[in-house]
């Protein structure tokens, strides 16, 4: 067993602005564990443009962006190990991994940041019918094959899900020559940017329709030949005389996100049925003394810039954490009411010094010209007001440390929408 | 004629329509502020898109490096740019930045590299 002061689980932009952000902080002993052959995560595969407007003012492509994050590790000479696979961490926080290089190996950390990800939901966690044909794909994994591998997946498609994953999707199997024959989606909105749909649907004729579903996969010698889709009713059920087949080679799947999180099982660490992530509190250590979560593992974000944002937080923390042990005592839980069906950190620390606290947090449903309310014991301590509120776009509201300084032992902080239209 | 355009700018998605019978002077409506304005002008006039891409390398410690157009270029070019870029070959060591193809199309636009590859 080797001894570091902090280990980070992950070498996507979370984890190296976790590394760079904790090096900057005074504790350079780290060592940066990544699966993969590369650092940069799920970022090497997202080659379109849109990255970055917020960090660098200016539109990067995914590659770029995890680029500029792994110059700075670079620059700083943080310690990384590619191919090498976490399989357990336990809640004295020592990291097994594994590594064809170095075999089966232990680290005791101080602490250890954990920064997974996320991986799509399979087809299983979704239950469609119908044949299990080859041909079906998560849009995540026909992403890496046709932008990292350079290989087809198939020549007709379908798409069920109209997530930014999908729609981008759509215009990537365009280009390289396949014919999207639709977008469906179950939900009568998509959770995809305006700009998705726009420049990756309607430029290229390629049509989605809301409020339809997959109820049917067909196959013809072990290969999908046909889906059959159907409209869905309010409650979402399929209504079967609406039911319309769709010759197709090429079925993907853009149903979702779900944070990595068995290695937080493992440690113990308590989850959010919610989020599927962490419980966290505002220095992004979860239930489990020294193990911090930021990043897609904690909560699926749809900017990596409020990922960078959230992991040099995290990294900063847990060199505090490193060099001065817990300081914390007391919490006040934060929740979300009347809409918002999260709030990400779930607890604030009632010990520290602030400067500020973002809270960030997604609503159920869109509204039009709303308020997003921070009330401190049933009063608004502060307050935004948002042209549309939307369940794809995640949100942030500040605490100054003046507003941090009123919430007492005992105070509820509720994060809720005031007014607004659906 | 009159279009319909879903402004990109913001989350709002304005439903933009425009008027553009008299190109010097293009009438929209729908719209929540003067960006909107901008882009539906901008869509009836001359629309543009970035197109991104990936090729082969060779000698490289990937198989294949992404590219992208080094601004944006007119819409209906997107396909032909997408012809060249298929007969683009890398060679490591890449940079990112590196010009694979110059003034794709004409559009006096260049292909660079967005991702880098060692040679190995
Ligand atoms: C398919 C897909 C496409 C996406 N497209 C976009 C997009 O177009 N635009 C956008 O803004 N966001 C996109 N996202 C969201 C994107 O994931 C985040 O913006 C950002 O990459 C999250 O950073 P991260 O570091 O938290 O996670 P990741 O980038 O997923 O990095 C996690 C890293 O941890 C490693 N890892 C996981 N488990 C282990 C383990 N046990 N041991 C060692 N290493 C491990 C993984 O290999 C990976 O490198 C996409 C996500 C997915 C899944
Ligand atoms: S017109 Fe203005 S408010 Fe409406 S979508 Fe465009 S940028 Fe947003």
């Amino acid at each position: 067993m080797t001894y570091r002061d902090i280990v980070i689980v992950g070498g996507g932009p979370a984890g190296l602005a976790a590394a760079t952000a904790a090096y900057d902080a005074g504790s350079t002993d780290i060592v940066v564990l990544e699966r993969e052959e590369n650092l940069g995560g799920i970022l090497n595969q997202c080659i379109h443009n849109g990255f970055g407007l917020h960090t660098f003012k200016e539109e990067l492509t995914g590659p770029e962006y995890a680029a500029r994050f792994e110059q700075l590790v670079y620059d700083r000479g943080i310690e990384y190990r590619l191919g090498s696979t976490v399989i357990n961490v336990s809640d004295d926080k020592v990291v097994t991994y594994v590594s064809e290089k170095d075999g089966l190996q232990k680290i005791k950390a101080k602490a250890v940041v954990l920064t997974c990800g996320c991986r799509e939901r399979p087809r299983g966690g979704i239950n469609i019918a119908g044949a299990r044909a080859a041909g079906i794909f998560s849009a995540g994994t026909a992403q890496k094959l046709v932008n990292i591998d350079g290989l087809m997946p198939g020549r007709e498609v379908v798409i069920l899900g109209s997530g930014d994953i999908g729609l981008i999707m759509a215009r990537r199997m365009t280009f390289e020559g396949a014919k999207v024959k639709a977008v469906v989606e179950l939900m009568p909105y998509s959770s995809g940017l305006n700009r998705n749909i726009v420049q990756c649907l309607n430029d290229f004729d390629i049509p989605l329709l809301f409020s339809h579903t997959v109820v049917d996969i067909k196959a013809t010698n072990g290969r999908v030949s046909s889906v059959v889709i159907a409209q869905v009713d309010e409650k979402l059920q399929p209504i079967m005389s609406t039911a319309q087949e769709i010759p197709c080679d090429t079925l993907l799947l853009s149903v979702g996100l779900l944070p990595e999180n068995e290695l937080a099982g493992y440690a113990g660490v308590q989850l959010s049925p919610v989020t599927n992530g962490a419980i966290v509190d505002d220095q992004m250590m979860t239930s489990v003394e020294g193990i911090f979560e930021c990043g897609n593992v904690l909560h699926v974000h749809d900017l990596v810039d409020y990922v960078s944002e959230e992991s040099t937080h995290a990294g900063k923390c847990a060199a505090a954490y490193v060099q001065n042990g817990m300081t914390a005592t007391e919490y006040v839980p934060t929740c979300g009411t009347n809409g918002v069906r999260y709030v990400v950190p779930q607890k604030i620390r009632k010990d520290t010094n602030y400067e500020q606290i973002s809270l960030r947090m997604r609503v159920a449903n869109a509204f039009r010209n709303v308020e997003l309310a921070v009330l401190l014991d049933g009063e608004k301590i502060v307050s935004r007001k948002r042209p549309i509120v939307t369940p794809g776009e995640m949100e942030t509201v500040v605490l100054n440390s003046e507003m941090v300084e009123r919430v007492k032992h005992g105070s509820k902080l509720e994060v809720t929408l005031l007014g607004g239209t659906k | 004629m009159s279009k319909q355009f879903i402004c990109i700018n913001c989350p709002l998605g304005c439903h933009l329509e425009v008027d553009d019978s008299n190109l010097d002077d293009i009438k929209v409506s729908g719209n929540t502020c003067p960006r909107g304005k901008i882009y539906a002008v901008s869509e009836v006039t001359a629309p543009k898109r970035m197109v991104t891409d990936s090729v082969p390398v060779e000698d490289g410690d990937v198989l294949r490096v992404s590219v992208k157009t080094a601004s944006p270029i007119p819409k209906e070019k997107i396909f032909d740019c997408i012809e060249v870029i298929r007969t683009v070959r890398a060679h490591a060591p890449v940079n990112i930045g590196d010009v694979l193809y110059s003034n794709v199309c004409d559009t006096g636009v260049d292909i660079v590299a967005t991702r880098n590859a060692k040679r190995i």
